[in-house]
């Protein structure tokens, strides 16, 4: 368990392998070995820890690597603090979850990704690797940092590699665009978590996750007045809504799937932007105290899942429908969390890391067959092209509608039932996303899989037993849709059965289950000093409410997989059975498809607000620049010019004129002195002479 | 008058320093402006001598001999001097050494 | 008595040679004379009890220095006249006045003074005459090691650069 600073490093190292000698000397296999033998020797490690802390009594490991900032007196709320950081990493029920995700789905990413990226040239090739063993060190130093210092170092690193990744490909002018959309909009994400730093440090002379929720907890909960964890807990959320792709900053998370698809899969669906979602849940006991930001939490994140799933409905990039799917899930954690139900959203952050992966390699196996092809309209019938790719869709679509008994269904049934006892609104916002979230799914499996091929014509008519060409680049003819080779069809099939079996560690108790993700991740969401107490009237307060709704929690189960068949209903109808009723609708509802189409105009609402008035700002800026400051340096520039004219004028006349007058006074005077100057020796010493002379005379008369 | 005191040395001593002064700044020869300044060195020794026999004290002896050593390197330089100039300008005539002149 | 009369007769004869060193017009004689005045000298440091400046009065001077003359004069082989220009700037006469001016004025002061205070002068010689009169070639030897030690390696030096410069200014070609 000492050795956990070793998880992230493992990817560091690999980063560093590729990144310095992997661009210029290796070949791809070479890359490959690296930069996935280092993502495996991290994902055993995890493994390894992650067992030693189940057999553990204590739930809780710290390793200091070593002292970054020594104690710096600093003021707090209680006089002066010691702002002091180690390199701390730390092992619990949570960051332990974390690693397993993390270093497990990248492996299998990275896995995938070597066929995926083969027609990269060499030195791409192992730059990718590069950025994605950086990003796995970052998010794993993320997940296992002690404190919110090397939490905020692995925060801004996976955000440096997403912004990285995104623009991968920055020759083309929409990604590298996207990229710097992703790292601004997270800037403004960031600035809150910052800020949020620096009050907690104020406020409890401390920046260790333990310290904080200790300090928290000896304080009031914060229910009827707005006071400073409150505000904490804000600037915290405003972090998280950033780098989770939450109303209002969630525009990044549709572009960054400019980048390549493992990138979308890892980065952008699996692991970077549940970060927000985990360091909420991180910081549970001052969440907790601060009520008033659980309501905001779980608002936002209930309209996040609603608006992103109903602008899944319509969108028609493969890629794009399962981003906004992401961003509807992660709204969906986050209400799990603004309801007090950390352990649930915690849970969805596993399984939604399983199934959404799947999908985005699917779809990616999908993209890859159809060269390149995202535009789903340009798809149809590749059940019969890839069968693997297919199933293993089917799975992930199923976990992700929630459908029994695969895991999306757990998990997000536990959030629908705790939103629920907390909230009816937001639960009828949660179920309706439900089914939209079906029917999206669906629709895309429907464009996908089903029907009739509608893609381009391929020069060989038996294209389709070459499965092979990716081995030699994807740069020759295209020869059909095709099944991908093993090395993509193999993490598909390992992450389905992640998303089947993923669920089972949280079976409700209303099924007969003991929901154990939960109680083991209990301890990281309560403070140290109330474990024996706090817990214990926690898991009361679960179990009584348990207790009480079980026959209600059943109903709800009931109706929302009668939801979910609905939605999958609905798209059987509209995208297999009856493709011209689809039409049809869309006619009738051409306004609000239109609206849905493109995305409610958010972008083209920041772009007329936010961007515009940031470029017409600087353009005014700009021109203050051009003609008050420019003029004033330019003025001052001249008034020099005119000064230094009229001292030019003062030096010729006064100053050299003092210095010649000088002169010539002087060589004028030696004209007649100088005939003192005979150059006779003897008249010099005559001078001399005389002197001594009256020197003795004056002696003489003295005396 | 009969009994020699240091005062006949003295005034002697005087004496022979100005008959060197005279010799410098009358004659033309440089070379024997030269001996002129070796009579004036002449009679300095003579009143050290007469100073020591007079304090019974040899201290203004040993300072003649340093200007005996003295003398004798300023005749060295000053004859080398000489020499060279007269190389150039095949003159030994003091008023026709004027070239350290405005 | 005796002492007298050698005093005033050598007093007569150094005068006398130093008039002639600077007067006449041969250079060579002006160098001969001046031997002879050196020599002059000498025996007055005899009367005066300093015998080893009299011996050093001849070697250096009457043997050394006269004879550097001597050669210069030679190497000088004058076509003309030595004297032919004079500068009209030059002052020789009033030269002449200061200088017997001064003469006047520094044996009134000698005299003037002597009357004074020659008693003490007297009977310091008379105390401590007996010392030096076996010969003070050692006493100034002592001095020279020990008190004026440095100033006698100084000067040793000094004649060590005099030769250098002289050998540098002499010579034609370096």
């Amino acid at each position: 368990m000492d050795v956990i600073w070793l998880i992230p490093l493992l990817p560091g190292i690999g980063a560093a392998v590729n990144g310095l000698l992997g661009i210029r000397f290796f070949s791809k296999v070479q890359t490959a070995v690296v930069g996935c033998g280092s993502m495996g020797l991290a994902a055993l490690l995890s493994v390894y820890a992650f067992v030693q802390l189940l057999g553990s009594e204590s739930r809780v490991h710290d390793v200091v690597v070593a002292t970054w900032i020594p104690p710096i007196a600093l003021e707090t709320v209680d006089g002066i603090g010691a702002f002091a950081a180690d390199w701390a990493f730390r092992l619990d029920p949570l960051s332990g979850m974390m690693i397993l995700v993390v270093s497990g789905i990248g492996l299998l990413i990275h896995i995938y990704s070597t066929s995926y990226m083969l027609s990269e040239s060499d030195a791409g090739y192992a730059r990718f690797f590069c950025y994605l063993n950086l990003f796995c060190f970052f998010m794993l130093t993320l997940v296992l940092g002690a404190n919110l210092l090397v939490m905020f170092v692995g925060w801004e690193g996976v955000g440096l590699c997403s912004y990285l990744l995104i623009g991968f490909w920055y020759e083309k002018q929409s990604a590298s665009d996207a990229g710097k959309k992703a790292f601004l909009v997270n800037r403004i994400g960031d600035w809150g978590f910052v800020l949020g730093i620096f009050l907690i440090f104020f406020t409890f002379g401390s920046l260790d996750f333990r310290e904080v929720a200790a300090g928290a907890a000896a304080m009031p909960i914060e229910a009827a007045e707005f006071g400073v964890i409150s505000l904490i807990c804000l600037f915290l959320f405003v972090g998280a809504v950033g780098k989770s792709a939450q109303i209002p900053l969630y525009v990044w998370l549709p572009d960054a799937m400019e980048g390549p698809t493992p990138v979308s899969a890892l980065i952008h669906a699996a692991t970077m932007v549940t970060a927000g979602v985990y360091m909420v849940c991180r910081n549970a006991v001052l969440f907790t105290h601060a009520p008033m930001v659980m309501t905001i939490v779980a608002v936002i994140g209930g309209l996040t899942a609603l608006m992103a799933a109903s602008i899944g409905l319509t969108q028609t990039d493969i890629k794009r429908v399962l981003a906004y799917s992401t961003v509807s899930q992660l709204g969906y954690m986050f209400l799990a969390t603004g309801v007090g139900a950390f352990g649930a959203g915690a849970f969805h952050l596993m399984t939604h890391a399983f199934f959404k992966a799947l999908l985005f390699l699917g779809s990616g196996s999908v993209i890859h067959a159809m060269n390149e092809e995202q535009d789903m309209r340009r798809m149809g019938g590749l059940k019969t092209f890839m069968p693997v790719t297919f199933v293993t869709m089917l799975v992930g679509t199923l976990a992700i509608a929630g459908i029994p008994p695969l895991a999306g269904f757990f998990s997000k049934d536990e959030i629908l039932f705790r939103t629920f006892l907390h909230n009816r609104a937001l639960w009828i916002l949660a179920v309706a996303t439900a089914g939209m979230t079906a029917f999206y799914m669906f629709r895309l499996m429907a464009m996908t899989f089903y029907g009739d091929y509608r893609g381009p014509a391929w020069e060989n008519a038996e294209g389709d037993d070459h499965g092979g060409h990716d081995e030699n680049g994807g740069h020759g003819a295209w020869h059909g849709p095709h099944e991908s080779p093993p090395p993509m069809t193999g993490p598909l099939m390992a992450l389905a059965v992640g998303a089947i079996v993923a669920g089972f560690v949280g079976i409700p108790a209303a099924l007969g289950g003991s929901n154990a993700i939960e109680h083991f991740l209990e301890p990281s969401f309560v403070a140290e000093a109330h474990v024996e107490g706090g817990e214990v009237a926690a898991g009361e307060a679960a179990e009584e409410v348990h207790e009480i709704s079980h026959a209600a929690e059943l109903g709800l189960m009931a109706l929302s997989i009668l939801v979910a068949l609905g939605g999958i209903g609905l798209a059987y109808r509209l995208y297999i059975a009856r493709p011209e009723l689809a039409e049809a609708w869309r006619a009738r509802w051409a306004g609000v498809h239109r609206v849905l189409l493109n995305k409610y105009y958010v972008d083209e609402l920041y772009q007329s607000t936010v961007v515009r008035g940031t470029m017409s700002g600087g353009r005014g800026l700009w021109r203050f620049d051009g003609r008050v400051v420019d003029g004033a340096v330019n003025g001052a520039g001249w008034l020099t010019i005119v000064s230094s004219w009229c001292s030019q004028l003062f030096d010729r006349y006064a100053v050299d004129g003092a210095v010649n007058l000088i002169g010539w006074s002087a060589s004028e005077s030696s004209f007649s002195l100088r005939r003192i100057q005979t150059g006779l020796i003897q008249n010099y010493a005559l001078v001399m002479l005389l002197g001594v002379f009256v020197f003795v005379s004056i002696y003489l008369l003295v005396q | 008058m009969l009994e020699i005191t240091p005062t006949h040395y003295l005034v002697l001593s005087a004496g022979l320093f100005m008959i060197g002064v005279i010799g410098v700044m009358v004659r033309r020869n440089i070379i024997i402006i030269f001996m002129s300044i070796e009579l004036m060195l002449n009679a300095v020794n003579v009143n050290l001598a007469a100073f020591s026999q007079q304090w019974q004290h040899v201290t203004g002896q040993v300072f003649a001999v340093f200007v005996i050593a003295v003398a004798a390197a300023e005749a060295a330089v000053g004859l080398g001097i000489i020499l060279a100039f007269y190389r150039n300008k095949e003159t030994v005539n003091i008023d026709e050494m004027n070239v350290m002149r405005w | 008595m005796a002492e007298a009369i050698v005093f005033y007769g050598l007093a007569a004869l150094i005068l006398g040679f130093a008039v002639l060193v600077i007067s006449t017009r041969n250079t060579v004689h002006s160098a001969l004379y001046l031997v002879v005045n050196f020599l002059l000298v000498a025996m007055l440091y005899v009367m005066l009890g300093a015998e080893f400046l009299a011996a050093i009065q001849v070697l250096v001077y009457a043997g050394g220095i006269v004879v550097l003359y001597l050669f210069v004069v030679m190497l000088v082989n004058l076509k003309r006249p030595p004297e032919t220009h004079q500068d009209p700037r030059r002052q020789t006469r009033l030269g002449l006045a200061l200088a017997s001016a001064l003469l006047a004025e520094l044996a009134a002061i000698i005299v003037y003074s002597a009357t004074g205070e020659s008693a003490p002068a007297a009977t310091a010689a008379a105390a401590a005459g007996a010392d030096i009169a076996g010969g003070n070639v050692e006493q100034i030897g002592m001095l020279l090691y020990t008190n004026y030690l440095i100033p006698f390696e100084v000067a040793s030096m000094l004649l060590l650069v005099a030769m250098i410069g002289a050998i540098v200014l002499a010579k034609r070609e370096l």
